[in-house]
């Protein structure tokens, strides 16, 4: 456990240094610990658990768009279970419980809890349809189709200053929309 | 989109840097701190006799109390404003201002004095007091709050509510340049009494606002 923590510490100070490939196995990592915090909450709120995805996705979201808040100096564990707890707990009262979250549950996955390797879920792919033209191409491009800030920029006639920007400002209108609805 | 596709999508985004929340708040007061100004410098201005009354201790007392308040309650804030945070450890430096009060009311004690103590307390500007200290507060409340805002604090009617209380202290250090009553016991009465309601109302805004 210690390990691993040591390890996302130790990527997530890479990540900030500009290292986006350390910040992607970052996420990567994290997620299936999200994802069995989420759904032990939404199972022990009497929620379906086939929701979790949206939990997770909510999470990451806030990871990123809050990652200046980190203190490079601190471990990063403390820093990702606060947020997680502070988003799950915001979805599962929307979702009409109030419910106690642990810190504990972030920290261990159960055995025969079987991993989920990724998911869909709908109120992001929802939310996408909602943004401006430009940003959802931009992400669209990146997300499903796999290309590069560079590709992207090539295919929808942008410079890659704007797809940047295009990118950051979708991600942080998703967010804003999955916060009020 | 499934999860693999939206870490791909935030990785992609990894260049972009966020301002430290300091940075944001700093310049969010930088921008809202003329409108108090300028409300401040309309209605009520600095007091006439400024020159003599620098001379005395209470009225200085007045600004370290305020500017005390107003600094303990930015370092809490810029604390607060990171989600594993809790009050514990920093909670005490607003007890900072309340010592220093204290402290002053206690050395007026000690002084001979031409008034008894409840005139020293009610003083001239009571209702003043109550009403410019939250008005000049407001246009600084909203500031602090958007700054605060590119932090992401998971108690969020807390971090409102110290929000308030540094908007308060900036305010009343404005207003204590006007005001003419220097008791501490004037101080500790009417600019608290100030200081609550604009925490409070900070705390309901911080609610709403401060969420992430």
């Amino acid at each position: 456990m210690r390990e691993r923590e040591d390890e996302w510490t130790g990527l997530m100070r890479s990540a900030i240094a500009g290292d986006g490939a350390a910040y992607h196995r970052l996420l990567k990592a994290v997620t299936p610990v999200l994802r069995a915090a989420a759904r032990r909450g939404l199972a022990r709120a009497g929620q379906p658990v086939d929701q979790s995805e949206d939990i997770v996705q909510d999470i990451l979201l806030a990871v990123h768009l809050k990652r200046h808040t980190w203190d490079a100096s601190a471990p990063f564990a403390p820093w990702l279970f606060a947020i997680a707890r502070n988003k799950l707990i915001d979805a599962l009262r929307r979702r009409g419980r109030r419910v106690f979250v642990n810190i504990e549950d972030f920290v261990e996955v159960l055995p025969g809890e079987a991993p989920v390797e990724t998911a869909s879920a709908s109120e992001v792919a929802t939310q996408l349809q909602s943004l401006p033209a430009r940003q959802r191409d931009v992400l669209q491009s990146i997300a499903v189709e796999s290309a590069s800030i560079k590709d992207t920029a090539a295919k929808l006639a942008m410079s890659e200053g704007a797809v940047r920007v295009a990118l950051h400002r979708g991600l942080a209108a998703l967010t804003a929309k999955l916060r009020e609805q | 989109m499934d999860t693999d596709q939206l870490i791909k999508t935030l990785a992609a985004d990894n260049t972009h840097r966020a301002r430290p929340v300091g940075f944001a708040l700093m310049l969010a007061l930088v921008a809202a701190a003329p409108v108090s100004l300028l409300m401040f410098f309309t209605e009520l201005g600095i007091r006439p006799d400024v020159m003599t009354a620098i001379r005395n201790p209470f009225f200085d007392l007045k600004f370290a109390v305020t500017l005390a308040l107003a600094s303990a309650a930015i370092a809490v804030s810029l604390h607060l404003s990171r989600p594993e945070a809790s009050l514990r450890g920093f909670g005490w430096l607003l007890l900072i201002p309340a010592g220093l009060l204290t402290a002053g009311i206690g050395g007026e004690m000690m002084m001979p004095q031409r008034l008894p103590m409840m005139t020293r307390l009610v003083g001239n500007n009571s209702r003043v007091c109550m009403t410019a200290i939250p008005l000049l507060s407001l246009p600084i409340l909203a500031g602090a709050l958007i700054g605060l805002r590119h932090g992401a604090s998971a108690r969020p009617a807390l971090a409102g509510g110290i929000a308030g209380m540094l908007s308060a202290g900036l305010a009343a250090t404005l207003y204590a340049s006007h005001c003419t009553d220097d008791s501490p016991l004037f101080v500790a009465t009417w600019y608290t009494l100030s200081t609550a309601l604009v925490a409070a109302i900070g705390a309901l805004a911080g609610s709403k606002l401060l969420k992430f």
